[in-house]
């Protein structure tokens, strides 16, 4: 169970975060736009969820 | 529309309930205990099964697993039920879910205190109570997603989000975490090592604080707070944005926990850079908390469900806050290894997870027996003898960490280390008399608590069940033309599972793939050898009796550290050691170069009576390792596993190892006699002083050699 070493170095490696800390901005900028555009009836629908029951 | 009639149980959330404040008890009860143990030595009992190094993780186990878990569960059986419109899918796996979870307790409980430990932090139970864990949680799992797919309401509420976010991380930590060769039944070697080891295990330890402690919590918030204040949350919108961004960005938290020791560099800065973007959605969730009380303060003066969830939030807020802070290498210098640590852990543990539950109970145990709670007079005393608990806990921790970094770094005019670690203890044994008295105020309120809600069911009436009814999801459901994007994933749930799971495992993958796969980062050292038998059976001594819990083995490369410890800790150092034990806090000193430091009669008496060696110190004696003798019937099984894990024992070595390890104990016995010492040499003494003479020396043997 010995871990083969693929790679002697790490350089050039940083592009692995890099890649995620793109896709994590795209994502993040493409969640807050659709955020922002959900309508009102559809979060008072969703926000009240909790107290349909009674 | 044809409505539906059901029922929501609620049996199983009184149990989980009772459960979560039985162990609350026991486990704070546990914690007192280890807390005045450092201050009075006395209170370990000179019983191996009351020391302070089994006592505190049969603590934190305890208040982790057993308080905060049966906390998670009485909210999620309480709550999915009602957002979903649907009873929870299965009564057998809900009662298997129950029972089981308390087995594991209570075998924790047992193998805890009977020193059957894997020493890794938060994940000290070994391979038998792992794999219990791992099926109790499947169970639990296909319970939630079963109610989750037969649900009546369409839209997953946020609560649900963050239920479903938890198991599936929780489900990947445990498992990844847990990769161990068992030897016995229930002894186990970690299948990582050295830093490679370090890093799984504090992306899981920090994960276990984010996805156990954290995320299971919120989704508390998000149920209870709008019922407690009867107000929908402030921001749906900013739900969704903080949801994301929270799990994704976690994950990469762990390293934070080994700044400045031997994990490789660039993985030290992801961990200091994500962590303070953590900052942001942790703060979205405690704003978007408090904001819901906004124009409705007076309520929360009145009512002490609110007390209780406000300061929870605030002090959830304060732990995400000085999180952070402690992630810069610049404040990690002062504080890790130190009471910090500890004052941070608590404010989030007695604050945030504590003062939640507390409310939670306050809540539901008055709905669930059909009355008002007993005394509101009460609760609101128990809040405010909490609240001071709290503060008297953290303030002596905050004092005694920064005295210790100053007694710690300061130098004589001439250069000289101006204080011995023994004097630091001394000066800091009041701070930690201190806090014992503020965990035991804690403790009080939380009496209070018991009380209150016994009386609170006594006078009421309890509701076995609710009827509902509620019309059947349509087949076909076509969204609305301005349902937007993120619906989607709402309304599918198994999808909202695997986005998840994708989002979690992304950190984990970026930190850990490299360490693992590229060469450079654990750069090897050639004298660097295997322990020898004698010295692996010393090895798992020190982690039976938990030393780990109060001694480190990482030199960090500090001047005065260095002056103190020796030469500063390599990555290649510990490259054999399945699992690490590099430790996480100095009640004791630093003992990766103690090798060598001092003669064998020294440990000897040391481990007899610390304070003959060293006067004033709060470490507990270990007379039963006079007494016991080694376990020499394991060792060629120890070889053999170690062997299987990479540790390069030549083939056959068993047929001599049992000899090597007579020879090299012999040596021991013979070196105290010349000091008129006399031990037989199978007792347990002298694999512990032949392990302790190795530690740090093998890269002095490749000084002298060069």
């Amino acid at each position: 169970m010995k871990f083969i070493n693929y790679l002697e170095k790490i350089s050039g490696v940083s592009i692995f975060p890099i890649i995620s800390l793109v896709l994590f901005t795209a994502v993040f900028l493409l969640v807050i736009i659709y955020a922002m555009k959900t309508s009102r009836e559809s979060i008072s629908e969703m926000e009240n969820i909790p107290f349909d029951d009674n | 529309m044809e409505l539906e009639k059901f029922s929501y149980d609620n049996k199983i959330p009184k149990l989980f309930a009772i459960a979560t404040i039985t162990w609350g008890v026991v486990g704070m009860l546990v914690g007192v205990l280890a807390a005045f143990q450092l201050a009075f030595p006395v209170l370990n009992f000179g019983l191996e099964f009351t020391t302070f190094g089994r006592v505190r993780p049969l603590h934190t186990n305890a208040v982790i697993f057993a308080f905060v878990g049966n906390a998670i569960f009485t909210a999620v059986y309480y709550s999915m039920p009602r957002l979903l419109k649907t009873p929870m899918w299965s009564n057998a796996l809900s009662k298997i879910h129950f029972w089981g979870w308390q087995l594991i307790i209570v075998a924790a409980a047992v193998t805890l205190l009977s020193g059957f430990t894997t020493s890794k932090e938060y994940a000290e139970l070994e391979w038998p109570i792992d794999i219990a864990i791992t099926l109790v949680w499947v169970v639990f799992g296909v319970n939630m997603m079963g109610t989750i797919l037969t649900r009546r309401e369409r839209h997953l509420y946020v609560a649900i989000w963050f239920y479903l976010a938890s198991w599936v991380t929780v489900a990947l930590l445990h498992v990844v975490n847990s990769f161990e060769l068992p030897l016995s039944a229930l002894k186990s070697y970690s299948w990582y090592a050295g830093v490679q080891d370090a890093l799984v295990q504090w992306w899981y330890g920090h994960n276990a604080v984010a996805f156990f402690l954290t995320t299971p919590f919120l989704g508390m918030m998000y149920y209870f707070l709008p019922k407690a204040a009867n107000r929908p949350i402030y921001s749906y919108r900013l739900s969704i944005v903080h949801f994301w961004s929270l799990i994704f960005i976690y994950i990469w938290a762990g390293p934070h926990h080994l700044l400045y020791t031997a994990l490789p560099e660039w993985a030290q800065s992801l961990g200091t850079t994500l962590s303070l973007m953590l900052l942001l959605p942790s703060w979205g969730g405690m704003l978007n908390g408090l904001f819901t009380l906004r124009g409705a303060w007076d309520k929360v003066r009145e009512d002490p469900v609110l007390k209780f969830i406000v300061v929870a939030v605030i002090c959830y807020g304060m732990a995400t806050f000085e999180g952070p802070m402690l992630s810069l290498k610049n404040v990690n210098a002062i504080s890790h290894y130190s009471d910090w640590t500890v004052a941070h852990v608590h404010i989030g543990a007695l604050g945030w997870n504590g003062f939640l539950t507390f409310g939670m109970m306050y809540w539901l145990i008055p709905k669930m027996f059909n009355t008002n709670l007993y005394s509101r007079k009460l609760a609101s005393t128990h809040f405010l003898i909490g609240t001071l608990g709290i503060v008297l806990y953290a303030v002596p921790m905050y004092w005694a960490a920064f005295r210790t970094y100053f007694m710690m770094t300061a130098f004589t005019p001439e250069g000289q280390l101006q204080y011995q670690f023994i004097d630091v203890v001394q000066s800091i044994v009041p701070f930690y008399a201190l806090r014992a008295i503020g965990g035991s105020i804690y403790l009080i309120g939380v009496f209070l608590l018991v009380y209150n809600l016994v009386k609170t069911a006594k006078q009421g009436k309890f509701v076995e069940s609710e009827e509902a009814s509620a019309a059947p999801l349509t087949k076909g459901y076509k969204a609305p033309a301005k349902a937007h994007w993120h619906e989607k994933i709402e309304r599918k749930p198994v999808m909202l599972l695997v986005l998840s799971f994708i989002v979690v495992g992304i950190g984990g993958l970026v930190e850990m793939v490299p360490t693992f796969l590229i060469k450079e980062n654990v750069p090897t050292i050639a004298s660097v050898k295997p322990y020898t038998p004698l010295e692996l059976h010393g090895r798992d001594i020190y982690i039976r009796e938990g030393c780990n819990n109060c001694h480190t083995q990482m030199i960090r490369p500090f001047r005065y550290e260095v002056a103190r410890y020796g030469e500063y800790s390599k990555a290649g150092e510990s490259v054999y050691d399945h699992p690490h034990l590099w430790g996480s806090k100095r009640t004791g000193p630093d003992l990766a170069r103690i090798g060598g430091k001092y003669p064998d009669s020294w440990h000897f008496n040391h481990m007899l009576e610390p304070t003959s060696m060293a006067p004033g110190s709060v470490m507990p004696p270990y007379p039963w390792l006079f007494e016991k003798t080694i376990n020499i019937g394991a060792t060629n099984s120890k070889i053999h596993a170690m062997r299987k894990l990479g540790v390069p024992y030549e083939n056959g070595y068993e047929a001599e190892a049992v000899n090597d390890l007579k020879k090299q104990a012999e040596k021991i016995t013979a070196s105290l006699e010349k000091e008129k010492i006399k031990i037989p040499s199978d007792k347990e003494i002298v694999a512990l002083i032949a392990y302790l003479q190795r530690l740090g020396t093998d890269i002095k043997a490749e000084k002298t050699s060069k």
